[in-house]
């Protein structure tokens, strides 16, 4: 068979066409419920985060003392903490603070492994074979304690907890993407752009870079949802974004300590705050994954 | 008559919490034996009291050693009640007019590796202190700047001569960091020795320190203090996070910790032990600070410093914080309650202290508008411990932002902390603390003079009118001429020249088991540490 030879069913063709949107995201969200559960806890925390002061019920940073330790209630939904400050309100500023460094943390990261996986798969030889010794080194390094050094090494504050989150993620995402690169270096097309004496930025970008964005994207929303974890162990630890910022791993620290036993809405709620977005995020990542993957989606 | 009525008045204040405390073992008979295990919630820089300043080496350490005079144990709190502890008899009155003090020498004390003390072991303890040779490290010689010499006109009498005569003097002899180490060790090993090493008079010989784990002493049977000490020994138990030391106490894998806790633990362990559990509060020797960088612009101007002040609440900070942190106590630069310190009507007259906060507030804006620094934005540095620094530092935040400051925090770890502090000056406003033993003004205001000539002034100044005032003020013998001239001296440290200020004094709360019976807790967290007089009730236990 040439490729002259393939033919498009029109009627195939127009069936596609034909299906609406809304039908298609019901069937989308019927093939994967729970991609969908995280896709909610998502689009709950992205909308949290851009209308914070529109939809927060008070000032986060504010301190009224005469509201200290108020248990959840009609005025306080989810209580306030030692200082009166509203924790709703803290949670909701807080969705800012981790989908800012979560997002932040995860793109950079993913698109610095996305360069140096692609480009170390394309070159090859001893360029191939430094890039994934000094990855190898990274790798070596558990995810937190990597961070820890490196915040350790730069200082807290939120620039300092991006860089070291972003760190870790960079080997990792290399790896991945450039175990997808290695096939597509292989395959004729890219022979054939050889032959026709592109070079080789025109080759990575416009040939090689597009057939891998699939792992990359999956990375990315892998990534956000460590990247908000990491963030709460750094604040928790002290390394991370500082008081009167509303940040979760924050409040659960200031709250898990001293008032565990008794206002213990102080720590559990954004304690349930971290674990939904980082579950969120995970479920999303996953049913992205599967749609996206042929392989998974045959199956 | 003013100054006797509030020195009564601080008598009785400070004898409150004692008498509390003590109340529970007084009539009662100690029993010995027993191991105490405490928790220490910070590390061992060395074992050299006379460089270090951290509780974390007094409470393991002091057990093992003695001083020639201490706080009376029975009456921690008093800031003048002193006792012999190698001296025989009452601590000496200055003779010569204030010039001479004579000291007469146990004869029946031996350190641990049996060579006897004389006073040529404390004559050259002193010396090490006061005088030390060039490169070895002494944190408190500025202390004793009125002695002019020690002198041992036999082997059982220690003589200081002073320069002029200074009520500052016998305070700072009764300092706990003041070991008294044996001149044959400090002749034959040289004076870095006793960083790694001990050697002592004290209740308690050395038996084994695991970095990290512990601290462990047994008894001294040859101990000079007849029939003491009652416990067969003790165990300090590192423990750094605070979660970890307070679940130790409920536990009872531990009987007490010496620092204190915030005032929300306390009633935890109150709630769960009940009368298990038994109190003590105090009035701590601890000013938390704040200090502007006279280097760095705009704090050079003393309209923004003046306006940094005027924001802060501090009538409100001392109802609320001390529901949360271990402050309490609104104060100017001396400690609360002391007859030097002032009165509610004297702080009243002094920025940042006045009872109308809208009025302070209005005139903070005015300055900072006068002055072209209205929604002046900086970081306000601070140390990365949660009591009371955090607590404290989000709540100086919150008060700056209500005269339109815009102010975030940079929270270091201790020694980065120092680091920024004590050596780089990088920092725009800081949080610190003026943490003393002996409740002795006179000495412990000295962090207001010029950073030329104190060593512990940060905020990076030279005022010598400061420094007049303060020398003045140390010689002055007269109690009443001392306290008109220390109103002087904090109304232009506070509010004048607006140098640096005080947030609140804190607050030591102290909760341990009921069966730890004899320790009465002092104004400080470095007093009253021997643990001589410390026993285990078994029927408690």
């Amino acid at each position: 068979m040439t490729v002259s030879d393939v033919r498009i069913d029109p009627d195939a063709e127009r069936a596609v066409e034909r299906t609406p949107r809304p039908a298609a995201l019901l069937g989308l969200i019927a093939r994967y419920p729970l991609g969908a559960a995280g896709a909610f806890v998502v689009l709950v925390m992205i909308f949290a985060a851009v209308f914070a002061e529109a939809i927060a019920p008070y000032d986060p940073e504010d301190n009224a003392f005469e509201y200290m330790f108020t248990p959840p209630g009609a005025q306080f939904w989810l209580g306030t903490d030692d200082f009166g400050r509203d924790i709703l309100s803290r949670i909701i500023h807080g969705a800012r603070t981790a989908l800012f460094v979560g997002f932040v943390a995860a793109v950079i990261g993913a698109t610095g492994g996305l360069v140096l996986g692609v480009a170390s798969a394309y070159f090859g030889g001893w360029f191939d074979l430094i890039i994934q010794r000094v990855m190898d080194v990274f790798m070596a390094f558990p995810l937190i304690i990597l961070a820890l050094a490196v915040v350790a090494v730069l200082g807290p504050g939120i620039d300092k907890v991006i860089i070291a989150i972003t760190i870790p993620f960079i080997p990792q995402c290399a790896r991945v993407v450039r175990s997808s690169a290695l096939a597509i270096r292989e395959m004729p097309y890219v022979d054939a752009a050889r032959a026709c004496g592109f070079s080789h930025a025109r080759i990575i970008l416009r040939h090689m870079v597009p057939n891998v964005m699939a792992p990359y994207l999956i990375m990315i929303t892998a990534f956000v949802g460590q990247a908000i974890l990491l963030e709460a162990v750094l604040a928790f630890l002290g390394l991370g974004v500082q008081e009167p910022t509303a940040a979760w791993g924050l409040m659960l620290k200031s709250g898990a300590e001293e008032y565990a036993e008794s206002a213990p809405w102080i720590p559990i709620f954004p304690g349930l705050a971290i674990s939904l977005a980082v579950f969120g995020f995970n479920l999303f990542g996953d049913a992205l994954r599967d749609a996206l993957d042929p392989k998974l989606r045959a199956q | 008559m003013r100054f006797l009525k509030s020195t009564l008045v601080v008598s009785f204040a400070l004898g409150l919490a004692a008498a509390w405390a003590g109340g529970a073992a007084a009539g009662e008979t100690p029993v010995r034996g027993g191991i105490l295990k405490f928790v220490v919630g910070s590390k061992i820089p060395s074992y050299d009291a006379h460089m270090e300043s951290t509780f974390g080496m007094i409470h393991p350490i002091r057990p093992f050693y003695s001083l020639l005079i201490r706080v009376n144990p029975e009456n921690p709190s008093s800031p003048t009640d002193f006792v012999c502890d190698l001296c025989e008899g009452d601590v000496p009155a200055a003779t010569n007019n204030g010039l001479t003090y004579t000291f007469k020498i146990r004869k029946d004390v031996k350190f641990h590796d049996g060579t006897p003390l004389t006073a040529h072991d404390i004559k050259a303890t002193f010396d090490k202190i006061i005088f030390p040779p060039e490169g070895v490290p002494s944190t408190r010689k500025a202390f004793f700047s009125s002695l002019d010499s020690t002198t041992v006109p036999d082997d059982y009498t220690l003589v200081f001569n002073m320069k002029y005569a200074s009520g500052a003097f016998l305070p700072a002899v009764a300092a706990p960091y003041n070991f008294v180490y044996s001149k044959k060790d400090l002749d034959e090993n040289g004076y870095a020795w006793h960083q790694k090493n001990i050697n002592g008079t004290g209740a308690f010989t050395f038996v084994e320190h695991k970095p990290g784990a512990y601290v462990e002493g047994k008894r001294y049977e040859n101990y000079h203090h007849e029939g003491k000490p009652y416990l067969d020994g003790f165990r300090a138990i590192s423990a750094p996070k605070m979660a970890v030391r307070l679940q130790a106490i409920r536990g009872n894998r531990a009987a007490i910790e010496f620092r204190g806790f915030p005032p929300k633990a306390r009633d935890d362990l109150v709630k769960a032990l009940g009368d298990k559990i038994v109190v003590q509060e105090s009035d701590w020797n601890c000013a938390l600070q704040f200090l502007p960088n006279h280097r760095r612009k705009p704090f050079d101007d003393v309209r923004v410093r003046r306006a940094l002040t005027l924001a802060v609440d501090r009538r409100a900070g001392s109802k609320y914080l001390s529901k949360i942190a271990i402050v309490k106590t609104m104060g100017g630069v001396v400690f609360p309650g002391h007859p030097l310190a002032a009165t509610e009507e004297e702080l009243s007259k002094i920025a940042g202290y006045w009872p109308s906060i809208e009025k302070s507030r209005a005139e903070a804006k005015r300055l900072l508008k006068e002055a072209g620094a209205e929604g002046l934005e900086f970081v306000l540095l601070n140390r990365g411990v949660d009591q009371p620094y955090r607590v404290v530092g989000t709540w100086l935040i919150d008060q700056f932002k209500k005269v339109g400051l815009k102010v975030t925090q940079n929270v270091l770890p201790s020694p980065a902390f120092y680091d920024a502090v004590r050596k780089k000056h990088d920092f725009d406003v800081t949080v610190y603390f003026n943490c003393q033993s002996i409740v002795n003004p006179l000495a412990d205001v000295s962090a207001y003079i010029s950073d030329d000539i104190a060593g512990n002034n940060y905020a990076g100044y030279q005022d010598r009118t400061m420094d007049k005032l303060f020398d003045q003020m140390n010689r002055a013998s007269d109690p009443a001429e001392q306290r008109r001239i220390m109103r002087l001296y904090e109304k232009r440290a506070l509010d004048e020249e607006a140098l640096q200020f005080i947030t609140l004094w804190w607050y030591k709360i102290n909760p341990h088991r009921s069966y730890v019976k004899g320790w009465k807790i002092a104004p400080s967290h470095y007093l009253n540490q021997h643990l001589d007089n410390v026993w285990l009730d078994p029927d408690l236990m």
